[in-house]
């Protein structure tokens, strides 16, 4: 359970994930790691799809990434029309990470640069819902 | 088992575009299309069916197409009798299956049917149903949905690393639009200039109306045998299936393979695998159709096919080297731009241009073309499909 509250629309309510929303509403944002293996994934997967193992390792996305590219919605899907137009942007962070969220709306179009620094953290919705986005870093 | 040579002999398919007919009309209307082309088949003789669609099962609501279509179009399928879906390229992966099914002996003749019904009354349907076709529980719940502002951050990253242009892009808006002119079946078929391109109402810049393929209803169909069968069947060319493959490499907007957006290495690893099968090389092509689902994916897929180098497909296509009298011919009948793209059928309506510009009765043709490239592109660039049709086997 929790899966179901998780971004702006959700179509899964269950899946093995789900902890990643209890540590959103704890305030982090986390990805897994597979001790194995050694390599990280965002987003996090119960699963190891490299060795398949599911003893896979929690941890905090901390410290800054860089903004690759963004762009601005002007027509939302189904669902988004009312947050239209909003801005997505791919992030790349430490250890190889790339993480696509929307922009925080404080920050001022005209500041939007390639390769400006970002933080990613946790975002309350309306309704109960909980996402997460970039702020600036 | 049997390792059989497989031809494509005959292509149909019906007006694209907004049409008022159900998914199952279109795919008949396409269908007798495709049995007109080749008039010595007999229906009986066609042993197996695939119908491409991904939309079907919400837009049309309809799981389980295929043997409705079948009943409809009057065939009786002995051999295979399903529904496939690729997204974007579900009508190649149909192709693909069917060559494999045809060379192994497990079938002998069969028919490929593709195409969507999408515009609904409820216009909303089909914007939620765009949820469905990609990554929901990660991309959806961001509001990556509608594919213009993914593409659209490809195409700035593109002209942030090379230097192409916006005039760049709107060449081949240009070029596409003005192929589709002259092609009766196309969703659109008035040409644009340059200016109008580059004044277009913005849907997500630096993508503007025309950079984007429509929302389209329409079907396509194809048929293939073995190389025994379709000498008996028409003095037309043969025209082999040489060379296929189908890339995945990832599923999302994250763990992107390549090195950067505009960097689609999925695409060269699909390329040099079609490319090594069917034993030649991107100067050997004669006409290609590649995937513009919007003008930067042309540029981008111009390079990685290796049709130019990497970083160069703009000024590629901005001096003419893949309209006709250049270096690749491409999307001669109008591609996405110009045909619009109901998902399953666009891969058939490729090889149906392919089958027609290999046997030297294509609208516009190039002259003397032997070899020809299919290529689709799936969903938010997750897959790559390409199909290389050649003269010889």
């Amino acid at each position: 359970m929790g899966f179901e509250n998780f971004g702006t629309v959700s179509f899964t309510t269950e899946a093995r994930v789900a902890d990643f929303i209890t540590y959103l509403e704890q305030g982090k944002v986390m990805a897994t790691r597979c001790p194995k293996c050694g390599v990280s994934y965002f987003p996090p997967k119960a699963d190891c799809p490299s060795c398949l193992s599911g003893e896979v390792e929690w941890f905090e996305v901390k410290g800054k990434g860089k903004l690759a590219t963004y762009t601005i919605v002007n027509y939302g899907p189904s669902g988004f029309e009312d947050d239209a137009p909003y801005i997505l942007a791919l992030g790349e962070f430490e250890g190889g990470l790339q993480i696509m969220a929307r922009l925080s709306k404080d920050i001022a179009p005209e500041d939007i640069k390639a390769g400006m620094s970002l933080v990613v953290v946790p975002l309350k919705r309306p309704e109960g819902r909980i996402s997460y986005e970039f702020k600036k870093g | 088992m049997a390792d059989r040579k497989v031809c494509i002999v005959a292509g149909g398919m019906d007006k694209w575009g907004v049409r008022e007919a159900s998914v199952v009309d279109l795919a008949q209307e396409a269908a007798q299309d495709c049995f007109d082309d080749v008039p010595a088949l007999k229906k009986e003789e066609i042993d197996g069916l695939l119908f491409a669609s991904s939309y079907c099962g919400r837009t049309s609501f309809q799981v389980n197409p295929a043997p409705v279509i079948a009943e409809r179009i009057g065939l009786k399928p002995t051999s295979i009798c399903s529904r496939l879906d690729t997204l974007c390229a579900g009508g190649s992966s149909g192709i693909i299956l069917a060559t494999g099914l045809i060379r192994s002996g497990m079938a002998d003749v069969v028919m490929v049917v593709g195409g969507e019904k999408l515009y609904t009354p409820q216009r909303w349907e089909t914007y939620y149903s765009e949820m469905a076709s990609i990554d929901h529980d990660w991309d959806g719940a961001q509001g990556m949905g509608l594919p213009p502002p993914f593409f659209s951050m490809t195409a700035q990253e593109h002209m942030k690393r090379y230097g192409t242009t916006k005039e760049q892009l709107s060449a081949v808006s240009v070029k596409n639009r003005r192929n589709g002119s002259t092609n009766p079946n196309a969703q659109f078929q008035k040409e644009v200039s340059l200016e109008e391109v580059m004044a277009a109402r913005p849907i997500a810049p630096p993508l503007g109306l025309f950079d984007c393929t429509p929302i389209t209803d329409g079907c396509a169909a194809v048929i293939l045998t073995h190389e025994d069968k379709a000498k008996e069947l028409s003095d037309k060319p043969l025209v082999y299936v040489r060379g296929t493959a189908q890339t995945s490499l990832h599923s999302m907007s994250m763990n992107w393979p390549g090195e950067h957006l505009a960097d689609w290495v999925h695409l060269r690893t699909a390329a040099k695998r079609a490319f090594e099968q069917a034993r030649v090389k991107p100067a050997d092509i004669d006409v290609a159709q590649t995937h513009d689902c919007f003008t930067i994916s042309e540029i981008i897929e111009m390079e990685d096919l290796g049709f130019c180098k990497k970083g160069e497909g703009g000024p590629f296509v901005e001096s003419g080297q893949n309209d006709f009298g250049g270096k690749i011919p491409t999307n001669t009948d109008g591609g996405l731009l110009s045909c619009g793209h109901p998902f399953g059928a666009t891969g058939i309506r490729q090889a149906r241009e392919m089958l027609f510009q290999l046997q030297g009765r294509a609208i516009r043709q190039v002259e003397g073309a032997k070899m020809g490239l299919a290529h689709n592109l799936s969903g938010l660039n997750v897959e790559h499909t390409i199909l290389i049709y050649g003269r010889e086997p």
